[in-house]
């Protein structure tokens, strides 16, 4: 990545559901600040968002990294939950190990690695099962 | 349709006024999971839902949605309605079923469907 880079971290709360997406929230607001093109800047939120819930969902919280260069937005989102055994089941549509608590909260409709996909213009995830999962979208910021 | 006449239509009871009741709504999603209201990215979309908590509010927020309504007499708490005010969106509460409060809105002319592209 060339050119200013401004670089955000977070924590992602593993407690408070209410707080799931201040990470996201942040972000966002930090993108609007940049004049960035608000439909560049949705794509960015909702890939975030979903990474981040699913870190609050199913590993108990993590970190998040974003780094917002003049051609590119990256968003790291990492934790040390369970991991993700099969990740191309998981990447299914609909599929999701969400208990009924959770889809009773709005999630666990198993498309929340699909958005992910549909929102960021690369996805690259690690992750090994009892060590945790890290997720890098980046999204292109182009003129206009 | 402008958002004054949505509240009209849903009998609705405006909970938090974020001063765009001139809104133009040009598509509307009935949901309770927020991944699929996710997955449907248009402008000018209203959000029904049966779900109460902040994550919707959340979801709105980042999909740009300006307008929440609460379906089945549903009403948020004081925290749900500050955390719309913050972030500028207008919330509102239908004693209306999801599935009535949908069918007024589409029979009143909001038609525009959602997509992910
Ligand atoms: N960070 C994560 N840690 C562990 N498992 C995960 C993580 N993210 C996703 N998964 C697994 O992948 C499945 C699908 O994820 P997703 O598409 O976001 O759907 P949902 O969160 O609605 O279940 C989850 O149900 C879960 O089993
Ligand atoms: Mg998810």
């Amino acid at each position: 990545m060339s050119g200013k880079v401004i670089k955000l971290h977070f924590t992602i709360d593993a407690h408070d559901f209410s707080l799931a997406g201040e990470a996201s929230s942040s972000t966002k607001k930090m993108l609007n600040q940049l004049g960035i093109s608000p439909l560049i800047i949705k794509k960015a939120a909702i890939a975030m968002y979903e990474a981040e819930i699913n870190a609050f969902i199913h590993a108990n919280g993590g970190e998040a990294d974003v780094e917002i260069g003049v051609d590119r937005i990256v968003i790291t989102v990492r934790d040390e939950g369970p991991g993700i055994a099969d990740l191309d089941l998981a990447m299914q549509e609909g599929y999701s190990t969400a208990p009924d608590k959770v889809r009773e909260l709005g999630f666990g409709a198993g498309m929340g690695l699909p958005n992910m996909k549909r929102y960021s213009d690369r996805l690259e995830i690690k992750t090994e099962v009892g060590r945790g999962t890290t997720v890098t979208m980046t999204v292109y910021v182009r003129e206009g | 349709m402008k958002l004054g006449e949505v509240i009209k239509i849903l009998d609705a009871e405006l909970l938090a006024d974020c001063g765009n009741l001139d809104l133009d709504v040009c598509s509307a999603c009935g949901s309770d999971l927020m991944s699929d209201v996710m997955a449907f990215v248009k402008e000018n979309v209203l959000l029904l839902t049966g779900l109460v908590n902040p994550q919707v509010i959340r979801t709105a927020e980042m999909m740009d949605i300006k307008a929440v309504v609460f379906v089945r007499g549903k009403c948020p708490g004081e925290n749900i309605v500050q955390l719309a005010k913050e972030k500028g969106i207008t919330v509102f509460t239908t004693k209306h079923s999801m599935f009535t409060a949908c069918g007024k809105l589409y029979s009143s002319g909001v038609t525009g469907k959602g997509a992910a592209d």
